[in-house]
């Protein structure tokens, strides 16, 4: 199994969801208002969207925005912490990798 | 004049902080890099969630609330949302320049503002310290408090078969967040011997009565863990996590008192998700740029009215000792109330201050219950990451600090790049000081990242602040 | 064997001690801290000849260029300098600019430097990020990057294999001195003898020679470097604006920044600098950090979302003169010096560890070190006070 959303019918806290939508490196995803693009992703079944210099898959660790290891591109923009940045219907997402980018 | 206090954190601590200033008559500006305050603790559901019983996730909900209510409504209080303050500057005389990007998360083009206030009162909080141990890279593998974050904030459930591992109390509401948004908790383990926490946790019983709401409210996660029959075992750890590309499987093991592993232990458990905590790490670099001096290279030094070594500069919460919210929010109170020019003689301050230092000997207590074993490093192979930005491996840290011609810790980072990369040393800078030995690093002048577009343009000057700063 | 003790186990310090104990003296390095610790760690690693007009310091420029691929092919594991023979592009954003630009580089030429003056289509080939508002540039296929710890500690390495003793957590407090000999030096751990030593403490060296007995006016200059988020390649050479050369040359306390900006091996992008005399004063100050974004900006506009992670400064060996001091102190007999690189110690450490080698062993240096002597005025006296 992976990370998901409580139901929100089972929620004790009584919420509310609106839908919206964003893309991973194009491909839909379905999240809820309100969440973080990590959450998002990781509601979608992503663990890990980032690669170390090694090429290594990374994902969310600290969770609140200590480790800078959710790194991801929001609308063109790079070096967006994917734990604390609201998703927002329409985001387009990319992913980075620091193997890709090494310079030599 | 009025007295201007600007405030670094809205958790417990920062909005107690704002309470005790605003009762003191200062005009306060309460920054805060959340939409919301509460901090950590208080993490709050977002707005979208429209929830209709947002309290069921939160201890002291309704004090929370009216705090919030109170800081909030006061015409007086200057709420900054979506604000990091990314440097602190010193000026030869006066409190410190305060300089604050608004706007939304890491956003390009972020408005830039400096305050220059008449106080500051520094309440930053902490992150969950996590040691290294071969495989805690692998995605699934995560701190107690991004498990607690996702789940409270957000209603995110991190995985169905988790492990909780590590040292400290945190342990408990986290496995309980977890119990109770529907997920499996397969073992809570704590590294600390059961000796070890019962020597420290029932020495001078008169300490934890007076934390009494503390104390009720770890009952009650032990009740929890006992309905859903979830063992939690002491003297156990995990020392390593296997997957392909994501955790699958932890390694645990007995330990020792000092954390080495009991050799023949070793059981492993299949998880989809593996959460780890080893105490806190409070966020020291404000109080580092103000100049603050540290205790124990670890806490800010305050006096018994909250003042740091530098004048007109103020600390509370967990950057001073980790002793949870309650005491946090008592020491904001304090640290507001003499920040915004209230009278250390004041009659009321004396309930706080008892309140403040029975908090500090629960601090205390909690320190001495759950140190970090000293072995811990015997987890480790010539192949783990300890530096996670940067993949510097533990042997690569071995080799350059056994060089005698460049075995200084600035050239053995440099070296390594261990604590260069992206976090600024935030999560390896204990565990690479204590291999090295010598202080975790605190000193970042750039307190959050700042982008060059930002940078570049002039700050926007909070003109109120300017004129009573004159 | 002569026994020779260096003062300060930084780059200047290093390459003396490795110079030194390969020429058969017996060397120990004395640090109050730890190896390449302070200035060397807060540096850029510049190996420069792009910046200095002709003179004496380009000379020794020149000799430290030829100087150091001999040096990395003699260490037994290089890879820890990490050697960049990038190159240097400088460029003059304003039509007054290009004309002294032009000018500068032809003296320079005059001068043996490898200067090639880039059309717009070959700038833009070069460094297809940087702005396409260029009146001039000129490039320097001579200048070249280390990781200044990471050279200072592999020299100091090969000290150390060469015979070398460390002895580092010693703070130099005083002199030995007979009949106007230095013959030790006081640490809290004891008396470090020596028949010969050398001032390499950078930007405390003056404060060392105080301690020593004699004066010599050595200062910090203060420089900060903007250190930014690992990035996909964007930057490949050191690029810099026409400024910096004034700025290096500028004798004023106040504030003086010129772009130069520069990628790393770990994708991070060096952005500086900053020069400004304000003693030990370590606070890094936030307009001194705009100032450096601007001026890179104006280089390579497209790094305005390029988020910063870190700022360092450091403080720089100073002389008013902008001229190193190396060679034996008159007053004192058995005393050398060599410091007051300012922000070209990292380059320069090479040829001024040959020339002291050289002079101690009263051999002919290849190059004429009289404008580098201790007795000058601008190193007696300072000029001005600060």
């Amino acid at each position: 199994m992976s990370p998901r959303l409580v139901r929100a019918a089972d929620d004790a806290v009584g919420r509310r969801d609106t839908p919206l939508r964003i893309t991973l490196d194009g491909e839909p995803l379905t999240g809820v208002a309100g969440q973080t693009v990590a959450g998002v992703l990781l509601g979608s079944g992503r663990t890990a969207w980032r690669e170390g210099p090694s090429g290594a898959p990374r994902g969310v660790f600290c969770g609140i925005g200590a480790c800078f290891d959710c790194l991801v591109t929001v609308n063109g923009v790079r070096d967006v912490r994917a734990c604390r940045r609201r998703a927002r219907d329409g985001d387009a997402v990319t992913t980075q990798s620091r193997a890709r980018e090494d310079a030599r | 004049m009025t007295r201007h206090v600007v405030i670094a954190g809205a958790g417990p601590a920062g909005l107690g902080a704002a309470a005790g200033a605003l009762r003191a008559g200062a005009r306060v500006t309460l920054v805060d890099a959340a939409e919301n305050p509460g901090g950590q603790y208080h993490r709050m559901l977002p707005d979208a969630y429209a929830a209709a019983r947002p309290g069921r996730l939160q201890h002291g909900w309704r004090g929370f609330e009216r705090l919030r209510g109170r800081v909030l409504g006061n015409p007086r209080c200057d709420w900054w949302p979506e604000s990091t303050v990314w440097a602190i500057d010193r000026p030869d005389r006066g409190a410190p320049h305060v300089h604050v990007l608004r706007g939304e998360a890491d956003a390009p083009e972020r408005e830039r503002h400096v305050l220059r206030p008449d106080a500051l009162v520094l309440a930053p909080g902490a992150h969950d310290r996590a040691l290294p141990f071969p495989g805690w890279e692998l995605p699934g593998v995560c701190t107690a408090g991004a498990a607690q974050a996702l789940a409270k904030g957000e209603r995110l459930v991190i995985g169905d078969r988790v492990v909780i591992a590590g040292s400290g109390p945190f342990l408990l509401p986290v496995a309980a967040t977890l119990l109770e948004a529907g997920s499996t908790v397969r073992e809570v383990l704590e590294a600390g011997t059961a000796a070890a926490l019962v020597r420290g946790w029932t020495r001078r019983p008169w300490e934890l009565a007076a934390q009494a709401g503390k104390t009720a409210e770890l009952a009650g996660y032990a009740g929890l863990l006992a309905r859903h029959g979830v063992p939690y075992r002491t003297g156990r750890a995990v020392i390593e996590a296997r997957g392909d590309g994501r955790v699958e499987e932890a390694v645990t093991a007995r330990l020792r008192p000092d954390w080495s592993v009991v050799p023949g232990t070793e059981r492993t458990v299949a998880v989809d998700a593996l959460c780890v905590t080893h105490g806190f790490s409070p966020q020291l670099e404000l109080p580092v740029a103000a100049g603050c001096e540290l205790r124990d290279g670890a806490f800010v030094t305050v006096d018994g009215d909250q003042r740091t070594t530098v004048p007109a500069v103020y600390a509370a919460g967990e950057a001073t000792g980790i002793a949870g919210a309650q005491a946090a929010r008592t020491e904001g109170l304090l640290a507001g109330w003499i920040a915004g020019g209230g009278s250390a003689e004041a009659r009321e301050l004396d309930s706080l201050r008892r309140r403040r230092d029975r908090g500090r000997a629960f601090a205390a207590r909690l320190a001495a219950a759950h140190p970090i074993g000293a072995a811990w490093p015997g987890w480790l192979r010539a192949g783990t990451i300890v530096c996670r930005c940067e993949e510097t491996t533990y042997g690569a840290l071995r080799r350059a600090a056994g060089d005698p011609a460049g075995n200084s810790a600035a050239a053995v980072r440099l070296a390594t790049r261990a604590g260069l990369g992206p976090c600024q040393a935030r999560v390896c800078g204990p565990a690479v000081a204590e291999l090295l030995g010598g202080p975790a690093p605190h000193h970042r002048p750039i307190a959050q990242p700042i982008r060059l577009g930002e940078l570049a343009r002039p700050p926007i000057e909070d003109t109120a602040t300017k004129e009573s700063a004159r | 064997m002569t026994r020779v003790v260096v003062l300060g186990a930084g780059m200047v310090g290093a390459a003396c001690a490795r110079e030194l104990a390969l020429a058969g003296f017996e060397v120990a390095v004395v640090d109050r801290g730890g190896p390449a610790a302070a200035t060397t760690a807060h540096g850029e690693g510049n190996v420069l000849v792009s910046d200095k007009p002709p003179g004496p310091e380009l000379e020794l420029a020149l000799l430290s260029r030829r100087l150091w691929p001999r040096i990395l092919a003699a260490l037994p594991d290089a890879r820890a300098v990490e050697w960049e023979p990038k190159g240097g592009i400088v460029v003059a954003t304003t039509g007054g600019s290009a004309d002294a630009l032009r000018a500068f580089a032809a003296s320079q030429r005059a001068a043996g430097v490898a200067a090639e003056d880039l059309d717009a289509a070959a700038l833009a080939a070069a460094e297809p990020h940087l702005t396409r508002d260029c009146a001039a540039a000129v490039h320097y296929p001579g200048d070249a990057q280390v990781q200044p710890a990471g050279a200072a500690t592999a020299l100091l390495a090969d000290a150390v294999r060469a015979g070398a003793v460390l002895r580092c957590g010693r703070e130099v407090t005083g002199a030995v001195a007979r009949g106007g000999r230095i013959t030790g030096v006081r640490t809290a751990e004891g008396v470090v003898g020596g028949d010969a030593f050398v001032n390499a403490a950078g930007p405390w060296s003056g404060e060392v020679a105080r301690r020593l007995g004699v004066r010599l006016a050595v200062r910090p200059r203060r420089g900060e470097v903007l250190v930014t988020a690992p990035q996909p390649p964007t930057v490949f050479h050191k690029v810099y604006d026409a400024g910096y050369v004034g700025a290096v040359g500028a004798d004023s306390g106040d504030l003086r920044a010129s772009a130069v900006v520069e990628s790393t091996r770990a994708g991070t992008l060096l952005l500086g600098s900053s020069r400004r005399r304000v003693g030990f004063d370590a606070r890094i100050r936030p307009e001194v950090l705009s100032v450096i974004a601007g001026r890179a900006l104006r280089l390579f506009p497209s790094l305005a979302r390029v988020p910063v992670m870190r700022a360092y400064g450091g403080f720089r060996p100073y002389v008013a003169d902008h001229l190193p001091v190396i060679g034996a102190d008159p007053r004192l007999d058995g005393l050398w010096h060599a410091t007051g690189h300012e922000g070209a110690g990292i380059g320069l450490s090479a040829g001024t560890a040959a020339v002291l080698r050289d002079l101690m062993l009263g051999r002919e240096p290849g190059i004429d070190t009289a404008p580098f002597r201790v007795d000058r005025p601008a190193v007696r006296s300072g000029g001005e006070t600060g």
